[in-house]
């Protein structure tokens, strides 16, 4: 072993056994990293992630040095990429999609002195790192209010990613809120397999439109969708951003992803040296979700409803699961008066009663 | 008038300059793309291809992650080029990787089906609990892994020799079946129960008898490093050491020739797509049990088509394609620390990368070629 | 689950204008390789030639105000990709496949580092055709007579290609030198112009599919929005055995099934999406194996060079 492999070893064992105290010097910006799963110009998920960054970086006012790297598949190349930031002295690592679990928990086993936040995943095995997710599916209930009490058809398109609980979850809230707003209303969903391709998701739209569908809404990412519905007329929300540019006249409103107030409060806590290992779950109350101005096009009465149900579960006054909930097959889920328990809307796999159609698999 | 004439023997002296000026001409081109891009362009090129080896900050770790990177492409590169040498051209090594590493997959997901309880495999039971080590299960899976990568090349190698089909096409048709395949076992028949419904398997790492560890800590060397390894010595043997070898060499350059020197096409067809197929398996079978840990949606990165190019880098030559493997991964991990050290758009990489292999491709014809200069084209 | 629905719901007239809508990228991109491919040469690049029209043609409409000129932009951009490839393959006797795939990712990166002042943009509209009187005929009116100018242009551009392939004498040309190289060059024939033409057309069409793509069909600019496209359009020549009409078929096929998977979803069919999508390419498959086998071979139009390199030993 020659002199330089012997001091790189002695680097790594340094930074390993470093804890997480002792890392950020006074004058020294505090190093965040950020991997992600798609290309910052996706306009969807990674986009909204990187500008929570940048918001982020702006708020601290050079006492916060970020980067990033994009486009990571998990996996050996996401371990890598972690690894490699931990060894270059990053402090935080915020690593932004659900597949880079075990590769989190691996880097975060040997580097326990770096701080690891993973979003939307569920594997929390080591102490060094948090899980931080947000609770979509109360916009979910928000739009799907506002579309039970507009839809004229009374048929409203879904267009869905893959068949996972996030997104089941998600057309569960915003059917049920569409059914209590309007008794007749049915769902159609049509799964595009696909978080990102805009002529899919465009092709969903229109078929959707053509089987009576006056308001759609989706959980993908592009704006293939809604640019079709501003083309068609028909009412849609956008999807982790204000899309309101891609369909002025008929976005109603969006579920937006909002990381920059989480994103700060946890850099806050690494550089106050109070940071440590959470399970954060926020919906719209905590600012996690936000929505986007709503349409003129929405009557004064619904625009009112909306609100009154935005601020009743924003002051913790409404769960949008709450009891009496059948599953589609009739069997009761929650009692009167009970409200769902995290780990059940987690990892929800049923659609519940009045839903019409199968999740696949 | 410039005018290319081939050379009656490859020139050995350029056999070895031209990658070495390549590499050269990619610095000074990528040098001015970072440059245009705002960024220092000489730290950039330090940080691609001098950091990963040479850094004191990362060398300890990164050089080990360059077997890593590099073990798949090498092992899949090596099936093709033998392949490629005989004129056979199997460009679905993507979709051989996949199903090898479904089947390894659903082999090791076979035996730990809820825990250490009964297990019902290929209509048998077994009882786990008795049986103190399951020693059997990684080669089993090794076999899992080179059995499907070999049946899913059997299907354009058959039809190829059944019904003439164009094996480029047939492979390359298969890899989307793949893809979705894969889906479907992500999210369906391999998802993990105690994945809270996400899509991908368990986590193979998770069961010592299935994952494939590394073999000596901070060496990166696990199991594919090692077949990868076995596979350049094999594929060295088998081309320059073998009669087999002279026979794909022949069949690729004369078939007529060779079909009088007694080589039977179909069963060249067979061996060929076979062997590369097998080979892809296994690298997806140990990139699933090790690196990868686990089937997800995604779980194929284009190593079947990089080690196309890889393939060819290396000139279609064993220690080449060695080489060329490392290369590729030294641009990828070099790569990614001028991605988070600099700033520069991953996007800029990949550009890079282009330019590198577009070098590399140009300019390997030096040493096939002489450029000669003439005062007018001569009518041949 | 299947019979609980009806299927009164799903209008064919629409399905039918929707499914040309959506097959129009793959077709433009797919006539163009097909034309690559008859030289004697496989470009597997057809998802960065596509990738970098649908940037070029969107930054330029953008700037310009145009679409047309949008367009025009985006042949270029394919087709100047397309001369890399040519360059390689052609003079510096580069393997296709290596470089094809090379291309492929060079495109995808230079695409996205071209688009990065793009994203969230609105580009200019493209007007639908406006036939008059003939948009109200019934059925064939929607079908026929009410869409975007550039889905009249894939069509006359498939029509072209048939008939510069079948009766013009350059095309005849072309075909000699993907059938046989060595033979069309004794014959005199110029084949390393006639090829690298080609490839140039092939890439001059898929640039005009990803613009199909960013100005019309979404239309945005994303890093990657071909989202494989260009690979479909691959299996596409090799569906229609290298020929246009049937190329339209299977462009039409492809975004028929497609379309009717969506459609049979939003109706509320219980389908196995996942293993559905599987099928054009097995279909292609199954076609390959029967244009390939027994007495079809005699009539099947693989060009004989395809992919062999070619170097005039003179």
């Amino acid at each position: 072993m020659n002199r330089r492999q012997l001091l790189a070893g002695t680097a790594l064992a340094l930074s390993l056994s470093t804890g997480l105290g002792g890392v950020a010097l006074a004058d020294d910006p505090l190093r965040v990293g950020f991997v992600y799963i798609g290309p910052v110009g996706d306009q969807g998920w990674t986009f909204i992630h990187d500008q929570a960054r940048q918001e982020a970086e702006a708020h601290f006012e050079g006492r916060i040095e970020t980067s990033f790297v994009e486009s990571v598949p998990y996996g050996a190349d996401a371990e890598r990429v972690m690894t490699q930031m931990a060894l270059s002295g990053t402090d935080m690592i915020f690593a932004t999609t659900f597949g880079y679990g075990p590769d989190v928990n691996a880097v975060a086993a040997r580097f326990p002195g770096v701080a690891f936040e993973h979003a939307t995943g569920y594997l929390q095995e080591e102490p060094n790192v948090s899980l931080y997710n947000a609770r979509f599916y109360e916009g979910r209930a928000v739009i799907g209010h506002i579309a039970g009490r507009m839809t004229e058809s009374n048929t409203i398109g879904y267009i869905a990613s893959f068949p996972i609980p996030e997104v089941v979850m998600g057309i569960n809230s915003a059917f049920l809120h569409a059914r209590a707003a309007n008794p007749d209303v049915q769902f159609r969903v049509v799964w595009v397999y696909s978080w990102f391709d805009p002529a899919q998701e465009a092709a969903a739209a229109e078929a959707l439109i053509e089987q009576g569908a006056d308001v759609i809404m989706q959980h993908t990412d592009s704006t293939g969708a809604i640019r079709i519905a501003q083309e068609r007329d028909v009412l849609a929300f956008g999807q982790a951003a204000d899309m309101s540019a891609a369909a002025p006249d008929v976005h109603l409103t969006a579920i937006i992803n909002q990381w920059a107030p989480y994103y700060i409060e946890r850099i806050q806590a690494r550089l106050d040296g109070e940071w440590e290992a959470r399970n954060t779950w926020y919906g719209i109350g905590e600012g996690m979700v936000g929505m986007a101005p709503l349409h003129e096009r929405i009557p004064e009465d619904v625009r009112a409803e909306a609100e009154q149900m935005i601020a009743d579960i924003a002051a913790g006054d409404y769960h949008p699961f709450t009891g009496p909930i059948n599953r589609q097959d009739g069997t009761p889920w929650l009692a009167e008066g009970e409200v769902a328990a995290d780990g059940d809307l987690l990892g929800m796999g049923f659609y519940v009663e009045g839903m019409t159609g199968e999740i696949p698999n | 008038m410039l005018r290319l004439e081939r050379r009656p023997q490859p020139s050995r002296a350029w056999v070895w300059a031209a990658p070495l000026l390549a590499v050269v001409l990619t610095m000074l081109a990528g040098g001015v793309l970072f440059a245009a891009l705002g960024k220092d362009p000489v730290a950039a090129i330090r940080l691609i291809f001098w950091d990963p080896l040479f850094s004191q900050q990362f060398a300890a770790f990164s050089r080990p992650q360059l077997l890593v990177k590099a073990a798949p492409l090498i092992l899949i590169a090596i099936g093709l080029a033998i392949g490629f040498r005989a004129g056979i051209w199997n460009i679905g090594a993507e979709g051989q990787y996949i199903i090898g590493a479904l089947c390894a997959a659903a082999v090791a997901m076979a035996f730990f089906p809820s825990g250490p309880t009964d297990v019902r495999f290929l209509g048998l039971e077994f009882t786990m609990d008795s049986a103190p080590s399951r020693w059997w299960l990684f080669p089993l899976m090794v076999a899992a892994g080179a059995a499907g990568g070999f049946a899913w090349a059997m299907i354009p190698a058959i039809l190829k020799t059944r019904f003439n089909t164009n094996e480029i096409l047939v492979s390359l048709l298969l890899v989307y079946v793949a893809e979705k395949l894969l889906a479907a076992a992500a999210v369906g028949w391999l998802r993990s129960p105690e994945g809270a419904g996400f899509p991908g398997s368990r986590n193979l790492s998770r069961f010592p008898e299935a994952a494939n560890l590394e073999l000596i800590p901070n060496t990166g060397m696990h199991w594919g490093v090692v077949a990868a390894i076995i596979a350049v010595i094999f594929g060295y043997i088998l081309l320059h050491r073998h009669m087999l070898g002279f026979h794909v060499q022949l069949a690729g350059q004369a078939p007529r020739a060779a079909r009088f020197a007694g080589v039977a096409p179909a069963r060249l067809v067979i061996f060929c797509l076979g062997l590369s197929g097998l080979m892809a398996g296994l690298a997806g079978m140990f990139e699933v049990a090790g690196p990868a840990r686990m089937i997800s949606i995604d779980f194929n990165v284009g190593y079947g088509f990089v080690a196309i190019i890889v393939a060819f880098l290396g000139r279609l030559h064993p220690v080449g394609i060695l080489l060329a493997g490392f290369l590729m991964a030294l641009t990828y991990i070099g790569g990614e620390l001028a991605q988070f050290t600099l700033g520069l758009p991953s996007a800029a990489i990949q550009v890079f990368q282009g330019m590198l292999l577009f070098f590399l491709l140009a300019l390997d014809m030096l040493s096939n070629y002489r450029i000669r200069l003439t005062s007018r084209e001569v009518t041949p | 689950m299947m019979g609980t629905m009806d299927l009164s719901s799903i209008n064919p007239v629409v399905l039918a204008a929707a499914l040309m809508v959506a097959a129009t990228p793959i077709l433009l991109a797919a006539i163009g390789e097909l034309v690559v491919e008859k030289a004697g040469v496989l470009n597997l690049g057809v998802e960065g030639m596509m990738i970098t029209g649908a940037i070029t043609g969107f930054a330029f409409a953008v700037s310009t105000g145009n679409p047309y000129l949008g367009m025009l932009a985006a042949v270029a951009g394919g087709a100047g990709l397309a001369l890399i490839f040519a360059l390689l393959t052609q003079y510096l006797m580069a393997n296709q496949v290596a470089t094809g795939l090379a291309l492929t990712l060079f495109g995808l990166g230079f695409s996205a580092l071209l688009g990065q002042g793009y994203s969230g943009v609105s580009p200019p509209r493209t007007p639908r055709m406006d036939f008059g009187w003939l948009g109200d005929i019934p059925v064939l009116g929607p079908i026929l007579f009410r869409h975007d100018p550039l889905v009249y242009v894939s069509l006359i551009i498939v029509a072209g290609v048939w008939w510069f392939l079948r009766y013009s004498r350059a095309g005849r040309i072309l075909r000699a030198v993907g059938e046989n190289h060595d033979a069309a060059h004794a014959l005199g024939y110029r084949v390393r112009a006639v090829r690298v033409a080609a490839i140039a057309f092939g890439g001059a069409c898929g640039g005009l599919g990803g613009a199909y793509l960013s100005l019309i069909r979404v239309p945005q600019w994303t890093e990657g929005m071909t989202a494989g496209a260009g690979w479909i359009a691959l299996a596409l020549v090799v569906f229609a055995s290298w020929r246009p009409w049937r190329a339209l078929l299977g462009a039409y096929l492809f975004g028929g099934i497609v379309t009717l998977q969506l459609t049979l979803q939003a109706a509320g069919w219980r389908i196995p999406v996942e293993y559905l999508a599987m099928a054009p390419y097995l279909v292609t498959i199954v076609v390959l194996v029967v244009i390939s086998s027994g007495r079809a071979r005699r009539t099947l139009s693989a060009p004989g060079s395809l992919g062999r390199p070619f170097h005039a030993a003179g």
